[in-house]
């Protein structure tokens, strides 16, 4: 100990323990494990080359999106069940706004932004105010804006999938920020270079295969810089511990817990409609059905990573990682020909274990046997 | 003689149907230790929450340094200056000892212009100031939840203490306390009233009370019989109003004058 007035009956904690109170380890030792498994047994599968990566990278990215807005709502002490049909109804209100109104798509993207983050507000403000579980209320959130979701496309359009929305955003400054790619020169080049592969016949010959980062991968990163350093680096962070640690000691102590957490659910909106944005400009439509269980998939995600369920402790990076997990296994257990219901099945498994690991690290943490 | 930092004017309470306080007034002045004694469920901790902005008064005034008061909640309090230690204390247990020591009042560094948390500065202060009171931590980042509760109780006076500008609220410091941290909580009491500061001691033990108080009172079903001086009462007088006299007798005849 480098303190030499310390505590001469505090016994040095081992190494081994130490280590197992970092929130992010369970995370980081399922990433190694996930990795070491596949490079082992599914090397060859096509996984690994530049359009592998890619596929699951897009995927994990999808995950950790929704995943940093769950961890940082989980660790402030409240859930939101709405992610999934926000993803469904954002969707649709960029449709509805861009292709059916025919608004300018910069205007229905943030005409959807701050709707969607209202609803946020609106679920923090009700949760907070009738001192309700979080659970509860947004189970009615998501099912009166899944219903929302249904109903509105139906009665203007006389259907539930919208399409035409890559027309609609074509040259829209914003619409590129979600749906474009970047580096593009950059993986020309390699192409050209034959470094990744590219297109050997059709329209497309000698373009790269994959011909840049999607923006969706830079949503992620992005976000998960600016959730990690607000939670660890800065006085805001603290209070999202300490309001999901003990709300009336944090009240006591001064902090503003009401704000907090329904600034908390303001975010998880926001990043379920960045998810929204991206997927529909992804896929050029918008349907009904979009984003279904995904309220359940960040909240694994965040508890792989480390979050204890109860609030008060987790990690970003930890939840990033549960999310890389995530997407690395449903991507890879699809390019190794595995059934993909079994996916479920590992996803069962892996929650439980990280649950209970949970529970133990928690109890060496505040010294409880 | 100067005026009090805080008047409490008849302030009553209300839970519902539960007659919390009655109307009770005390002031309190700066460099002073003022001791508010009283029974198991006489009101004590709800009169102090009064104060410190975390209940509002069903009716009654409080005049800090000679204005009306009215808190919205802990944070204006705590702005204005008047820091609490609760019973319950306000500690996060999955927390480490400098992010509960600094909650709610979080040291900023800027860093190109944005705010950031200021972990070093906050992990130095934590240190010294357990150090002052007399306890060695493992570490800055220890959690709380794996001190004893009389440590906790240490952090939580020493944070009061520290961001405490000019009243110190402290609900029943002592009663989880060993007797070298006892002795240092009332050392502290009494440098911190030398500074100036008026100090609220909520206590059961007329011993503790008698060693730091300047005035006392004793509080008896959500009202008070009204504060005395140092001097003007004995430990005796005192323990008879806090029990309620009569009962107490008979006790010291069966306990051998243990009580
Ligand atoms: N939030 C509340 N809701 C309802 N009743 C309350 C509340 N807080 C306190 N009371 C009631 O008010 C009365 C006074 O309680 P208080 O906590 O102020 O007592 P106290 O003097 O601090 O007692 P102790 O010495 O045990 O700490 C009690 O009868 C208690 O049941
Ligand atoms: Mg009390």
């Amino acid at each position: 100990m480098s303190d030499a007035s310390g505590d001469e009956r505090v016994k040095e904690l081992s190494a081994f323990r130490k280590a197992l109170i970092r929130p992010e380890l369970g995370g980081m030792v399922g990433t190694v494990a996930v990795f070491t498994f596949f490079l082992l047994f599914a090397f060859d599968s096509g996984m690994f080359n530049a359009q592998g990566v890619l596929n699951w990278s897009v995927v994990s990215a999808q995950f950790m999106i929704i995943a940093v807005g769950a961890c940082l709502l989980m660790i402030s002490g409240e859930f939101d069940l709405s992610v999934g049909s926000m993803i469904g109804f954002a969707g649709m209100m960029i449709a509805i706004f861009g292709v059916t109104l025919g608004w300018p798509m910069w205007m229905a993207i943030l005409v959807t932004f701050v709707i969607c983050v209202a609803f946020g507000a609106l679920n923090g403000y009700i949760v907070v105010r009738t001192g309700l579980p979080s659970f509860i209320v947004t189970l009615a959130t998501l099912f009166i804006l899944r219903g929302f979701t249904i109903f509105i496309p139906q009665t203007v359009e006389r259907k539930t999938i919208i399409g035409g929305i890559r027309e609609a955003a074509e040259g829209d400054w914003l619409a590129v920020l979600f749906g474009g790619k970047i580096l593009t020169g950059f993986f020309q080049w390699m192409g050209d270079a034959g470094i990744i592969a590219v297109f050997e016949r059709g329209s497309r010959a000698g373009q790269p295969v994959v011909d840049g980062i999607p923006m969706l991968i830079i949503w992620a990163l992005v976000l998960i810089v600016f959730a990690h350093i607000l939670l660890t680096r800065t006085r805001f962070g603290n209070w999202i511990f300490a309001a999901g640690g003990d709300a009336d000691a944090a009240r006591n102590s001064g902090v503003p817990v009401n704000q907090v957490k329904i600034l908390m659910f303001m975010f998880t909106a926001f990043c379920a409609t960045v998810f929204a944005t991206c997927q529909v400009m992804e896929f050029g439509s918008a349907g009904a059905d979009r984003g279904l269980l995904k309220e359940f998939e960040a909240i694994i995600a965040v508890v792989i990573g480390g979050a204890l369920l109860t609030g008060g402790y987790g990690s970003v990076i930890g939840a990033a990682l549960g999310a890389l997990i995530f997407g690395v296994v449903q991507q890879g257990l699809f390019f190794a020909g595995v059934e993909s219901s079994l996916f479920r099945v590992f996803l069962g498994v892996i929650l439980l274990f990280a649950v209970i690991l949970n529970t133990y690290i928690r109890r060496i943490i505040t010294g409880e046997r | 003689m100067t005026d009090p930092i805080i008047r409490m004017q008849n302030i009553e309470k209300h839970f519902g149907s539960v007659i919390a306080l009655a109307g009770v007034s005390v002031d309190v002045f700066g460099g002073e230790c003022h001791c508010l004694l009283g029974d198991n469920g006489a009101g004590k901790s709800t009169f102090i929450k009064t104060m410190s902005g975390v209940h509002k008064p069903t009716s009654g005034e409080i005049i800090f340094e000679g204005k009306p008061l009215d808190f919205a909640d802990p944070r204006d309090a705590i702005a204005a200056g008047i820091a609490t230690v609760h019973q319950h204390l306000a500690m996060i247990p999955l927390m480490s000892v400098s992010r509960n020591f600094f909650m709610g009042n979080e040291p900023i560094k800027k860093v190109a212009g944005i705010p950031f948390f200021d972990h070093d500065y906050a992990n130095r202060v934590t240190m010294e100031e357990m150090r002052k009171m007399g306890i060695n931590l493992r570490g800055p980042d220890q959690a709380v939840g794996t001190l004893s509760g009389g440590e906790r109780q240490t952090v939580a006076i020493a944070r009061a203490v520290h961001f405490g500008a000019k009243v110190l609220i402290l609900d029943e410091p002592t009663s989880a306390l060993g007797v070298r941290q006892t002795s240092n909580v009332l050392a502290t009491i009494d440098k911190v009233r030398k500074q100036g500061i008026a100090v609220v001691f909520i206590t059961h033990n007329v011993r503790h009370a008698m060693a730091v108080g300047d005035r006392f009172t004793v509080l008896n079903r959500g009202k008070t019989l009204g504060t005395a001086e140092r001097g003007e009462i004995t430990p005796e007088e005192l323990q008879d109003l806090m029990a309620g006299g009569q009962e107490l007798a008979t006790l010291e005849g069966s306990l051998g004058g243990t009580v």
